[in-house]
C-alpha cells in the first residue's frame, strides 16, 4: 500500500518534471550569456511612485497567509490591487510557472518559490535583478543563509520569507515511557533507535521512505557540499566526505529496518505524528506551527531539541523555506517590487505571516524578546523559540543547490529511493543518483565535472 | 422492435429443447447457476463496493478520527454535516465554485459534444458526399487516441492563441467526441430507415425538419447513451485542466480536490484530509445520480448494433 503511493506519486513527479523539462532545454543552452550581462533596471525612487500611481498585480503562492497579507497591503495601499492566486503548492506551481514563462504570458508579477528552486529559475532568466531598486539594501535585514540562497553575486532575485533551520521535534512521552534520552550526536540517536524499536516494534525513531528535500539538507548538516555551480559549470559529487558521512550514519537506520517507511506529506505520515508511531521528526524550524495547528492529539506530548550532530557542535542546516521573486514578464515590475519590498519586510506583513504559525527570516523577528519568550502550550510551556532561534545561527555555510534542483530531485525517488525500498547501501543510491543528473546536466548543455 | 425479435428466438429454442428430454433446458433468460461465476461476481461486487464504503464511512469523520482510527468503521464522533459545511464553506466557498465550474464544462462541453456527434454521426450515416470515406477513417483513427496524449499539444496550440487560463480552454476541446460520433453512426443505421426519410422528402420536409422532427426521436435512446458518455468523461476530466488551468477560480471539483490534497505537504501544510474525502463524496453523487436513472439509456446504447437483424 505505501510502497505504491509512493510509485505512484513518483510517477506524477516524473510527469510534472517533464513538463517543465522543455522550458528549460532552452534555458541551459543560453545560460550563459544571459543574466549577467545587462544592467539592472529601476532605481528606488520608482517604488514609491509606483505604490502612488497603484497599478494591478498578479501573486502566486501557496503560503496560507497570502491573502490575508494582500488584504492589509491593499488596506494601506489603497491605489494597488493584488490579484492572490494559489497555483499549486510547490513542484506544481513551478511547472505552471515554466509553462507560462515558456508560452510567453499568463505568469504572475510576483511569484513563491522555494529556495531549492531559485536558482533554476534565475538560470533561465526568469526573474527580475532587484538591486536596480535598492532592495539590496535590504541584506541586513536577514538571516545569512537565507540571504545567500536569493542572491547571486551582486544580484538580488528575491525576497526571503521565511526559514527553516533544522531541529528536532520529539515526542517525550515516548521518550519517558520507554526511558529514553534526548540524543545529542547520532550516534546518540541511532542507539534511541534501536532500543526503540527493541521494545515496541510497533514504534519507530522517525519516519523515513526517501525524501531529498530531507536527505539534502541533513548531507548539508555533515559537511557535504556535493554541488558547486560557476555559471555553466557544474561540479557534482555525491560521494564527498561530509555526503558520505550522512550515509554511513543513515546506514545504520535504515538497513536494520529502524526507519518507519512512512512517505513524508502522505496521509498514513499525518497518522503516524498523531498515533504516536513515530518519536522524532528530523525537520525545520517551521514544523512545530504546523504540528500544532494540525495535529491536536499530539499536545503537551512534543518537545523541541536541537538537531543531533556529528562532533557535538551545534552546526545545522536549512530545510525548505521559500522566498518571493519578481517575474521578468512582469508588466510593471516597480509596483511589484515594491509590493514584494512590503511583504517580506515590513513589520506589518511578517506579523500576519508570523501568526499563521510561519517561522521568520528576518533578524529583528528572530531576536525580538517577544518571540523569544513565547511559550506555547502545545510544546509544554517550553520557550521553543529559544531552540529555533538558535538553530537559525548555526546554519553551516556554503551549501549551493544545482541550478536543474527541480529535476534532480524528482529522479531521487528512482535512484536513492531503490536503496530506501531494498533496505541497502545509501551510497549505491547516491551513486545512482549522481549518474543521472550528471547526464541531465550535460543534455541540458552545462558541462558538468564529477 | 429488437426485444420482440429476440423474445420469439428465446421460445423457439426453449421448443426444441423441451422436445428432446426430460432435462430442464438453459437459456438466455434461465441461464445455468454456477457457482463459480456467481462468487467471482460477489468478487467484483466487493472490489467495486469498498472504496465507496470507505468514502462514506470516512466521510462522516473529523481528520483526528481520520488520522486514529480504522478506515472502514465509523469514528468516535459523526461529523457528516460538520464537515459538508466545512466543505462548501472553506476558503470563502471555493468548492461550491468548483461545482458551478464543473457543471459549467458539463453543460456547455458534454452539451456540445453531444449536439456535434449527434449532427456529424448522422450525416456520416445518411448522406453520400465526397471525402465521406476518408473523413470516416480519420474519426474511427481519433478513437483510438487518449485524450491524455493530446493535452500537451492543446497546451501550446491555446497558449499561442492567448486561450489557456480561460473556460474556452477546457470547453472547447471536450467539444469533440469522435466515440460518441462513431455511436450515433452505427445507432443511425440500425434505428433510422432511410425509407422513412425518403417518405419525409416526399411528403415535402427539408432535410432540417425532417432531422430535428423525426430522426431525433428515433435517435434518443442514442443520444442519451453519448451524452451520458461525455457527461462522466468531462465531469471526471482531469489531465487537461490540470496543464491548461493556473487560476483557481476555474478549476473543475477534480483538479480542486487535489490541491486541497496537495496542502499537506511542504513548509506551509495545511492538511484538510477530511474536506478532501467529504468534496469527494459530494462529487461522486450527481453522476451516480445520473447513471442511476439513465442506465437503461446506456445499456440499450453499448449493445446498438451488436445484433444483426
Amino acid at each position: 500500500m505505501t510502497r505504491s503511493v509512493r510509485t505512484t506519486r513518483t510517477k506524477a513527479a516524473a510527469a510534472l518534471a517533464a513538463a517543465a523539462i522543455t522550458a528549460l532545454t532552452f534555458a541551459g543552452c543560453s545560460a550563459g550569456a544571459a543574466p549577467a550581462a545587462e544592467a539592472p533596471a529601476g532605481s528606488p525612487a520608482d517604488l514609491d511612485a509606483a505604490l502612488e500611481e497603484g497599478g494591478d498585480l498578479t501573486y502566486w503562492t501557496w503560503t496560507p497567509s497570502g491573502e490575508a497579507q494582500a488584504d492589509a497591503f491593499m488596506e494601506e495601499y489603497p491605489n494597488v490591487t493584488v490579484d492572490v492566486v494559489n497555483a499549486g503548492t510547490a513542484t506544481d506551481e513551478y511547472t505552471k510557472l515554466q509553462n507560462a514563462i515558456k508560452a510567453g504570458s499568463g505568469a504572475p508579477d510576483v511569484a513563491q518559490i522555494e529556495y531549492y528552486a531559485l536558482q533554476q529559475f534565475v538560470l533561465s532568466d526568469s526573474l527580475l535583478d532587484l538591486s536596480g531598486y535598492g532592495l539590496g539594501d535590504l541584506e541586513d535585514q536577514y538571516t545569512p543563509s537565507t540571504w545567500s540562497a536569493v542572491t547571486a553575486d551582486d544580484a538580488v532575485y528575491g525576497l526571503p520569507q521565511d526559514s527553516g533551520p533544522m531541529v528536532l521535534l520529539y515526542n517525550k512521552e515516548i521518550f519517558d515511557e520507554h526511558d529514553l534520552e534526548v540524543p545529542a550526536t547520532w550516534d546518540d540517536y541511532v542507539a534511541a533507535g534501536e532500543k526503540l524499536h527493541a521494545a515496541d516494534p510497533e514504534k519507530y525513531i522517525t519516519t523515513d521512505a526517501g525524501d531529498p528535500g530531507f536527505a539534502q539538507p541533513l548531507i548539508w548538516q555533515a559537511g557535504g557540499r556535493p554541488y558547486q555551480t560557476d555559471g555553466t559549470n557544474v561540479t557534482v559529487d555525491l560521494q564527498d566526505e561530509g555526503t558520505k558521512l550522512w550515509a554511513d550514519t543513515w546506514n545504520q537506520l535504515l538497513e536494520p529496518g529502524l526507519l518507519a517507511d512512512i512517505p513524508t506529506w502522505s496521509d498514513d505520515w499525518w497518522k503516524a505524528l498523531s498515533d504516536g508511531t513515530v518519536a522524532t521528526i528530523v525537520t525545520g524550524a517551521w514544523m512545530p506551527g504546523i504540528l500544532e495547528g494540525s495535529v491536536p492529539d499530539g499536545a503537551g506530548k512534543w518537545r523541541v531539541a536541537p538537531l543531533p550532530s556529528y562532533d557535538g557542535s551545534a552546526t545545522t542546516a536549512e530545510n525548505g523555506g521559500s522566498a518571493q521573486s519578481v517575474i521578468k514578464q512582469s508588466k510593471n515590475p516597480a509596483l511589484a517590487a515594491a509590493f514584494l519590498r512590503w511583504l517580506n519586510s515590513s513589520e506589518e506583513s511578517v506579523d500576519v505571516f508570523l501568526d499563521n504559525g510561519g517561522f521568520p527570516a528576518t533578524t529583528a523577528h528572530l531576536t525580538s524578546p517577544e518571540f523569544l519568550a513565547e511559550e506555547p502550550e502545545y510544546f509544554g510551556g517550553q520557550k521553543i523559540n529559544e531552540v529555533l532561534v538558535d538553530a537559525s545561527e548555526n546554519v553551516a555555510p556554503g551549501w549551493q543547490y544545482l541550478p536543474f534542483q527541480v529535476y534532480a530531485n524528482s529522479v531521487f525517488p528512482d535512484t536513492v529511493g531503490a536503496a530506501y525500498t531494498d533496505k541497502s547501501d545509501l551510497n549505491a543510491g547516491l551513486q545512482a543518483w549522481q549518474e543521472q543528473v550528471v547526464t541531465y546536466g550535460s543534455s541540458q548543455g552545462f558541462s558538468v565535472n564529477e | 422492435m429488437s426485444t420482440g425479435l429476440r423474445t420469439i428466438n428465446v421460445k423457439a429454442r426453449t421448443g426444441t429443447a423441451r422436445t428432446g428430454g426430460a432435462r430442464r433446458p438453459f437459456s438466455v433468460t434461465r441461464p445455468r447457476k454456477s457457482v463459480a461465476m456467481t462468487l467471482l461476481m460477489v468478487l467484483f461486487l466487493v472490489y467495486a463496493l469498498v472504496p465507496i464504503i470507505w468514502l462514506v464511512v470516512n466521510a462522516t469523520k473529523t481528520q483526528g478520527d481520520l488520522f486514529s482510527t480504522f478506515g472502514l468503521s465509523f469514528g468516535h464522533s459523526f461529523a457528516l454535516w460538520d464537515n459538508v459545511v466545512a466543505t462548501l464553506t472553506h476558503d470563502d466557498g471555493i468548492f461550491l465554485r468548483w461545482l458551478g465550474n464543473t457543471l459549467l464544462y458539463v453543460v456547455v462541453g458534454a452539451g456540445g459534444a453531444t449536439f456535434l456527434a449527434t449532427l456529424a454521426g448522422y450525416g456520416l450515416a445518411k448522406f453520400r458526399f465526397p471525402g465521406r470515406g476518408a473523413y470516416f477513417a480519420v474519426v474511427l483513427g481519433a478513437v483510438a487516441v487518449p485524450g491524455t496524449a493530446l493535452a500537451v499539444p492543446t497546451f501550446l496550440l491555446f497558449s499561442q492563441i492567448g486561450l489557456t487560463n480561460t473556460p474556452w480552454s477546457i470547453i472547447i476541446p471536450s467539444l469533440i467526441s469522435p466515440f460518441g460520433l462513431y455511436l450515433i453512426w452505427v445507432y443511425t443505421i440500425d434505428s433510422v430507415p432511410t425509407e422513412l426519410l425518403e417518405a419525409a422528402r416526399l411528403d415535402g420536409a427539408g432535410e432540417m425538419r425532417t432531422f430535428f422532427t423525426i430522426s431525433i426521436r428515433l435517435l434518443a435512446p442514442g443520444i442519451v447513451t453519448v451524452a451520458l458518455f461525455s457527461v462522466v468523461a468531462t465531469w471526471n476530466n482531469y489531465f487537461l485542466p490540470l496543464i491548461m488551468l493556473t487560476d483557481p477560480d476555474w478549476y473543475p471539483l477534480t483538479v480542486g480536490l487535489n490541491q486541497w490534497s496537495a496542502q499537506a505537504a511542504g513548509v506551509a501544510a495545511e492538511p484538510i484530509f477530511n474536506l478532501v474525502v467529504t468534496g469527494s463524496l459530494i462529487t461522486i453523487v450527481p453522476i451516480v445520480v445520473i447513471f442511476l436513472l439513465l442506465q437503461r439509456f446506456w445499456q440499450s446504447g453499448l449493445s446498438a448494433g451488436s445484433v444483426k437483424q
